[in-house]
């Protein structure tokens, strides 16, 4: 008898459903081994089935929740639904509450929640973060949702593997942004068709966690329900400074030969920064043949872009040089825990004294909640994950979308620009 | 059980593409998801909100529902009563939402050979669907006990509601 080979994603699944293996399209059932919630989708919608159902979460030890996209409060309504979520996680009983710490996707392996094997649902699309982990995380509506934190499992109709293949180093000033902006130029936006993408190669294993998170923070973009890196001494390294335990799933793969739908190979070596004109991810190309478009605002934050490997990119464009007049510049670091450690090696320093405005840890102006929002017809280039029309404030906003390095090169200029430029010129 | 009024309805055939904001226009959001419902698909196709009836049936191509995360989507075509919605392929969080809602969701190769207005009898266990109009038969990825049953209590809250309280 032949044993059947099987996906990093099909391991994980079938681990989950207490299978030996799982095929592609098979629908099964899954014990989840942690849920994320947040104060927009969480609390204040899963209450009230709660409620109706008479019962309270199956696991208060596994449910996170996280207080990040109405952050801090600017209104009444906002304060109120804070104060909803603060006081359903006590009513709840949940240890792992982080109030105001930073944003959801960050905040989780930050605090050592996640490791390698790991099968987790979130209630926000951008769940796919945690695939930078080796977990299998994704997105999911709030019904879904209320019906994970009464049972503790959820179904799950297997994925097929889509391979996303990456080899060489990436030059100086490219970073994995660039990479998830090639991507979603050359799959589009339904390239994942909610399957798993699975990434992989030589560049991939030379990248930081953080630069990691970003590529499977952007399978969202891709259409895909999660974004894979197998776990390896990295993750585990990280995970331990995180105060977690990285587990015996580190070092798991797919099996080499396991069938995928389709592998895809990329080059680093030959990669240009990317910008992504208004109004999709998908519409990147080389910053090389961007329009120089003149920028109201240049914006730092996001889960996607404003870790502590972000700021420091900004920040090397930005020591010792200014913000245009004419623009600004937002840096929202995507945590506290972040805040300190940028603050702490001289990174947050480089940053204001350029000029930069700072900005609470939080979903901020990303999907236009708090601080920072843009006026009718201003234009912004922004570190963030979307672009669509109208999301970072008023509808006739126009965004661009870069890595943290292009946006703070284009903040020097007042218009889009090549950060290569400036690198090299610093190193000179 | 083939041809029973209970599991017939009229086809209305859409193609590629039908995304969360076509199925449940952002301009309706703040209001009751009741009076979102009669706007439901207005963008490309007028007369179908208020035209549908009972036990109809949606047909797309590919990638149907695909967008945002609004459970909105599949919520206003249970409104309007739609039994099942029958696709190429689906968005993938709309694909969930559809049955923790209560709606039917069949993926199925073949939807090119159904023509809007046809009389179809679907089979969602047994995974066909048959075309009384035309005479035919096709084939669809039967649908799993387990999504059945939450389809046939109404959707995930009140199947779990019936096992819960079913259960004490
Ligand atoms: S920062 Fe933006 S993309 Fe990330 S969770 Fe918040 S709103 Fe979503």
């Amino acid at each position: 008898m032949t044993v059947q080979t099987l996906t990093l994603a099909e391991k994980i699944i079938a681990r989950a459903s207490g299978r030996e293996a799982v095929r592609p399209g098979e629908i099964v059932t899954c014990a989840v081994d942690l849920a994320m919630i947040h104060d927009s989708g969480g609390p204040r919608r899963v209450k009230p089935v709660l409620e109706r159902l008479g019962v309270g979460v199956w696991d208060s030890k596994r449910v996170v929740v996280v207080s990040d996209h109405y952050v801090p409060a600017f209104d009444a309504e906002s304060a109120a639904i804070l104060k909803l979520t603060r006081d359903w996680a006590r009513d709840q009983g949940i240890e792992n509450f982080y109030d105001q710490q930073g944003i959801c996707h960050v905040v989780l392996p930050e605090r050592g929640h996640l490791r390698p094997g790991m099968f987790v649902v979130g209630g926000d699309s951008h769940s796919p973060t945690g695939g930078a982990f080796g977990s299998y995380m994704f997105g999911v509506g709030a019904t879904d949702m209320a019906g994970v934190l009464v049972t503790g499992e959820t179904w799950i109709r297997v994925p097929e593997t889509i391979r996303l293949r990456w080899d060489g180093a990436l030059p100086d000033g490219v970073s994995a942004k660039d990479m998830m902006l090639k991507l979603c130029a050359t799959l589009g936006m339904d390239g994942g068709d909610y399957q798993a993408v699975e990434y992989s190669g030589t560049t991939i294993a030379g990248l930081s966690m953080t630069e990691r998170m970003t590529l499977s923070n952007m399978a969202a973009e891709l259409g895909a329900q999660a974004g894979l890196i197998a776990g390896d001494e990295t993750t585990a390294e990280y995970i331990r400074q995180a105060g977690g335990d990285p587990g015996a799933f580190v070092g798991e793969q797919g099996d080499e030969d396991a069938p995928c739908r389709v592998e895809h190979r990329f080059d680093a070596f030959a990669l240009d920064p990317q910008v992504a004109a208004p109004h999709s991810p998908a519409n990147s190309g080389s910053v090389l043949d961007a329009e120089k478009a003149k920028l109201d605002q240049c914006y730092i934050g996001a889960c996607t872009g404003a870790k502590l490997n972000d700021l420091q990119m900004a920040a090397r464009v930005l020591k010792g040089r200014k913000v245009a007049s004419g623009t600004r510049l937002f840096v929202a670091p995507a945590s506290t825990r972040i805040t300190a450690q940028a603050a702490a090696d001289g990174t947050l320093a480089a940053l204001t004294e350029a000029g930069a405005i700072l900005l609470p840890s939080g979903c901020g102006a990303c999907a236009g909640y708090g601080a920072g929002v843009l006026a009718e017809a201003e234009v912004c280039i922004s570190s963030t994950a979307r672009n669509f029309k109208g999301r970072m404030g008023a509808k006739s906003s126009q965004v661009y979308l870069g890595s943290p390095f292009t946006v703070a090169a284009s903040a020097v200029m007042g218009h889009i620009a090549d950060p290569r430029d400036f690198l090299a010129e610093g190193a000179a | 059980m083939t041809g029973t009024a209970e599991n017939t309805g009229r086809a209305w055939v859409y193609g590629d593409n039908v995304d969360t904001d076509l199925l449940a226009p952002g301009a309706y959001m703040k209001g009751p998801v009741e009076t979102m419902a009669t706007h439901c698909l207005e963008a490309i196709d007028p007369d179908f909100a208020t035209s549908a009836t009972a036990g109809d049936i949606v047909v797309g191509g590919k990638n149907f529902g695909m967008g945002s995360s609004r459970e909105q989507a599949a919520q206003v075509l249970g409104i309007l009563g739609i039994r099942a919605v029958v696709a190429k392929s689906f968005g993938g969080i709309f694909y969930r939402n559809a049955f923790n809602l209560g709606l039917l969701a069949l993926v199925c190769p073949d939807v090119d050979k159904i023509a809007s207005g046809d009389a179809l009898s679907i089979d969602p266990a047994a995974g066909k669907i048959e075309n009384l109009t035309q005479g035919t038969v096709i084939a669809t990825e039967p649908v799993p006990d387990h999504l059945l049953n939450i389809v046939g209590a109404g959707g995930l809250v009140p199947y779990l509601e019936k096992k819960i309280k079913g259960a004490a």
